[in-house]
């Protein structure tokens, strides 16, 4: 049983090639297979998985199909999943199970998608490397010496492992993107707004949207779509209509999209990654894109901007976890503030320490104006960029990331050189725009991506240039040991 | 000479039927925790949905107090760490309030004064820590938690309690006018902090002390006194006022400072990414001005104008908006000169209801007692004297008017058959004070009436009895 794409499963399910039990329990094997190698899962939802799979066979059996239905996915142990354990990679949330249900995950589920496990991710999609989850780094199947990148990376290493068809990820400054490119598979960040963040646990709440990895684009493709739409309990989310993403890649209209290449992504990149950035180029040129060279000139603050804005808003949304409600608890509280202290102390790893307390001085009485309102200053001058930028272009590319994945170790105890490998990736996040990182090629046997950027609300072009550009191209075929 | 300088700070809790943020009840008296959604429990990953009735009722309380109504306002989370507030943060309204400008003219001693209104913002309530339920530990019910409040701030426009007190029940009847909240104090649906400081007159204002958490109109008045107090003996022995928030304890009659670990908090507001502003059109507003009922400024006109009501006890009605309804209710079954009811009203029931601290709406006396009873001196069924004591009755939860006039023997005769009758039988027993009257000694008359009304056991009408005698004396 190897099935190449989402597709290829549904339509396998659909003419009951397979069953649905049996494709489930045959990603279950190959997750026990691998996983205490790669730790991708936090928790496997196996007798979850295999009772859905019986009820989706059942529907089968009586022609009923939904949309997804019998898909095998993985979920980011950020969403909550009814009376299963949602940790979002943190001790503080060790014991914690969810009463309720992702908005994400209740579309998913009812889209007859079988949830095999909650994937490890970085402590509260707190880093880049998936280095700072409580339950340990997850390997990247390239090379298990490598990080898989973060914060999604426990998704993103299952897709690329092969032991998950897909997985959900969320973004924040990268943290879909960039596992994604050093995974070598596609990973799509949607519009601010495109899907619901209810039932995500908040990192930064205005940076934050929920996505996909997937081995192609026509897959994101049929996951967005139901994924995808407003939902009354997120005020932030988008009632902008969702369209049939899949036929739109599908349709035979060339667009001759001008790309834009940003100067300010290329002007510093190793002679590798360049060399594999501009071989996809040509790809693209290919099949009909013109390429255009434009600026982006706030891209360099976008880190900074972000490492106050992220910061700042975490601080409050992580005030939460206090050790009352649900959560870690220390056992060593005398008093109130004992509680607050010993259990937040205990509870949280040192990533999301040093990020309260960032975020908590750049709020402060007196520090506000100089750190957070500069930063939305620049927020802003980074979203008009974009928006005068999306006036002579379609759409943007540049690499995802500056460089192949890094070795597990190599970058844990410089924090600054751990944030600059997002460069790439924040702005769009800052502007609320949609990217999605496709495989580009290769450094050293490890994979590359390529990041495409979108106007708002423009998946469906990305992911068409994507389809595009995988026809001529078999970057996102390719297998870790293969 | 010191001039007393006081700012109020109202908190207002809406009577919507949601929390602000989320769609569990507001209803009071539930079990606990049981009114307490996955939001109102800040469980990890939910998102607050604003409740649209609360941003009406914003507005509509903007509009009573002649204020601007923001067309776009902004909710901000307001950072500290205390058990009963789950989220870590309360979510409120900082920079961009959805209400601001207002005010609000108030007469004291006859004495128009306008009180500014700052802002009124919304915002959510916090959950309640209760510290007696068990020995050595603490337990929190979060039913209060999210539910809409709007805080009401003022400028420091108020010079004494009693200007203070005035403006304090003023609010309390619009709001309640309104119907945007029960204003039940001892629930503490209606609270209030109060900024106070002393100065010079023509001086900069003095250094302030904030009172928290007041919840009953007396005790507003009697901890600005004790702190008007407190601060001028301060100033007097020649030392300073600290800037410190401070508790009343009516018990002791006094106020203290709070513990000041529960004051040190820099809230470090910033505004909240989970919702949107708010936005509101001038078409909404000008639909929601439509709805506005009869404001206490109105009321008071109206009773003066259209009943004849003297200024105080038209002032005094329309500040209580359960007493104006009582009032209203009363006199549209009435025959009597409104002013009567008025006086019966202030005087009698309201009267009693503070004996029995008993607040006037729940009272088991109903506006139609008091029509009847108003009806029935009208029509010299019964004395007012009378009247009085069967509201007496009326109160220990006998409600049959008639019944206790029966059972009490206490109706009058007004018949004029039965009067002339009596009336003659005295007259024919006493022929030499009969001759006495007509030959000039008018003051007999009241002999007459004393001798008729001993007979009747003063159950005579004497507006009748007096024609009655006045017409056979003639004879």
């Amino acid at each position: 049983m190897n099935f190449k794409s989402v597709k290829e499963i549904l339509t396998a399910i659909k003419n009951k090639d397979v069953s649905v039990i049996e494709l489930t329990s045959n990603y279950l094997d190959k997750i026990k297979e691998r996983d205490d190698e790669l730790n991708c899962f936090v928790t496997l939802t196996e007798e979850f998985a295999l009772n859905k799979a019986r009820k989706i066979d059942e529907e089968i059996a009586k022609n009923k199909v939904r949309a997804l239905s019998g898909l095998p996915i993985a979920q980011k142990d950020i969403f909550c999943t009814k009376n299963i354990k949602t940790s979002c990679g943190s001790k503080m949330l060790d014991n914690f199970v969810s009463p309720y249900n992702a908005t994400v995950i209740e579309k998913l589920n009812n889209a007859g998608t079988i949830m095999l496990g909650k994937t490890n991710m970085d402590e509260f999609a707190m880093g880049s490397s998936n280095e700072t989850s409580f339950y340990g780094p997850v390997k990247n199947p390239w090379d298990t010496e490598y990080v898989p990148g973060g914060s999604s990376g426990g998704s993103a290493s299952a897709v690329a492992a092969r032991i998950s068809p897909c997985s959900t990820g969320t973004d924040t400054g990268g943290s879909i993107r960039q596992p994604a490119s050093l995974c070598g598979i596609c990973g799509l960040k949607p519009t601010y707004g495109r899907v619901s963040r209810y039932g995500m646990i908040a990192f930064a709440s205005s940076l934050d949207q929920a996505g996909i990895f997937t081995t192609d684009a026509l897959d994101a493709a049929i996951l967005l779509k139901e994924m995808s739409g407003y939902d009354e309990k997120d005020s932030t989310s988008s009632s902008v209509e969702v369209p049939d993403y899949q036929s739109y890649c599908l349709s035979d209209t060339n667009h001759n999209y001008t790309v834009g290449i940003p100067e300010e992504f290329v002007k510093d990149l190793n002679d590798d990654v360049k060399k594999v950035f501009y071989d996809s180029v040509k790809v693209l040129e290919k099949v009909g894109c013109k390429i255009k060279t434009i600026n982006l000139k706030y891209t360099s603050l976008g880190v900074s901007a972000y490492q106050v804005v992220a910061p700042a808003e975490c601080s409050s949304n992580l005030s939460r976890f206090d050790g009352v409600r649900y959560g870690h608890r220390s056992d060593n509280s005398s008093d109130l503030e004992n509680l607050y202290r010993e259990s937040r102390s205990e509870g949280f790893g040192k990533e999301v320490k040093r990020r309260i307390l960032v975020g908590t001085y750049a709020l402060s009485a007196g520090y506000y104006d100089a750190y957070y309102l500069k930063a939305q200053k620049v927020r802003n001058l980074i979203a008009n960029d974009f928006r005068d930028a999306f006036d002579q272009v379609d759409l943007i590319i540049g690499p995802t990331t500056p460089d192949k994945a890094f070795k597990i170790g190599e970058k844990m105890n410089d924090p600054i050189a751990m944030y600059l490998s997002d460069v790439y990736t924040v702005s769009t996040n800052l502007a609320g725009l949609p990217a999605m990182s496709i495989p580009m090629g290769f450094k050293e046997n490890m994979p590359l991506g390529l990041q495409i950027i979108g106007n708002h609300f423009d998946e469906k072009n990305i992911l068409k240039i994507s389809h595009l550009y995988q026809q001529e191209t078999d970057w996102h075929k390719r297998e870790p040991g293969k | 000479m010191w001039e007393t300088v006081i700012g109020l700070e109202i908190h207002v809790q809406l009577s919507t039927e949601s929390k602000l943020f989320s769609s569990a009840s507001t209803d009071f008296g539930a079990d606990q925790n049981t009114q307490a959604s996955v939001i109102d429990l800040a469980m990890p990953g939910v998102l607050p949905v604003l409740n649209k009735n609360a941003v009406d009722m914003a507005v509509k309380f903007g509009l009573a107090v002649d204020a601007k109504i923001a067309r776009k306002s902004i909710f901000a989370r307001k950072n500290y760490f205390y058990p009963d507030l789950p989220k870590g943060y309360q979510i409120s309204q900082y920079e961009l309030p959805i209400v601001f400008d207002g005010k609000l003219d108030i007469y004291v001693d006859g004495t128009k004064k306008s009180v500014g209104i700052t802002r009124a913002h919304l915002e959510e309530d916090a959950g309640k820590s209760i510290h007696d339920l068990y020995e050595d530990e603490s337990a929190i019910d979060l039913n209060r938690a999210g539910t809409p409040l709007i805080e009401i701030v003022s400028e420091p426009d108020m010079r004494s309690s009693r200007e203070a007190v005035t403006y304090l029940k003023k609010i309390h009847s619009i709001v309640k006018s309104l119907g945007i909240s029960d204003g039940n104090m001892q629930e503490g649906s209606f609270r209030c902090d109060a900024n106070i400081s002393l100065r010079r007159p023509g001086d900069e204002f003095g250094t302030r002390a904030e009172i928290k958490n007041i919840n009953s109109f007396k005790f507003v008045e009697s901890a600005i006194n004790y702190e008007v107090i407190r601060q001028r003996e301060i100033l007097e022995s020649g030392e300073s006022v600290i800037q410190e928030t401070r508790l009343y304890d009516p018990k002791k009659d006094e106020t203290r400072p709070m513990r000041s670990k529960e004051e040190a908090n820099d809230y470090r507001y910033f505004p909240d990414p989970d919702l949107l502003p708010v936005e509101i059109s001038q078409e909404k507003i000008d639909k929601i001005k439509l709805t506005l009922p009869e404001l206490p400024d109105d009321k008071k006109d109206r009773y003066k104008n259209n009943y004849g009501l003297k200024e105080d006890d038209a002032e005094i009605l329309s500040l209580n908006s359960n007493l104006s309804t009582f009032f209203d209710e009363s006199i549209k079954g009435s025959d009597s000169d409104p002013q009567l009811v008025a006086n019966f009203i202030l005087s009698e029931l309201v009267g009693l209801c503070n004996k029995h601290n008993v607040d006037i709406s729940v009272a088991t006396i109903k506006p139609s007692h008091i029509s009847q009873l108003m009806n029935y001196i009208v029509q010299g069924k019964i004395s007012s004297k009378q009247a009085k004591d069967i509201l007496n009755e009326l109160w220990t939860g006998k409600l049959d008017i008639d019944e206790i006039i029966r059972s009490k023997n206490i109706e009058q005769v007004s018949d004029t058959g039965i009067l002339m009758k009596e009336a003659q039988k005295i007259l024919e027993k006493h022929p030499k004070e009969v001759q006495d009257y007509k030959n000039g000694k008018d003051k007999l008359m009241g002999f007459f009436v004393g001798q008729i009304m001993k007979e009747m056991k003063g159950k005579a009408n004497p507006k009748v009895l007096n024609e009655i005698l006045n017409k056979l004396l003639k004879e």
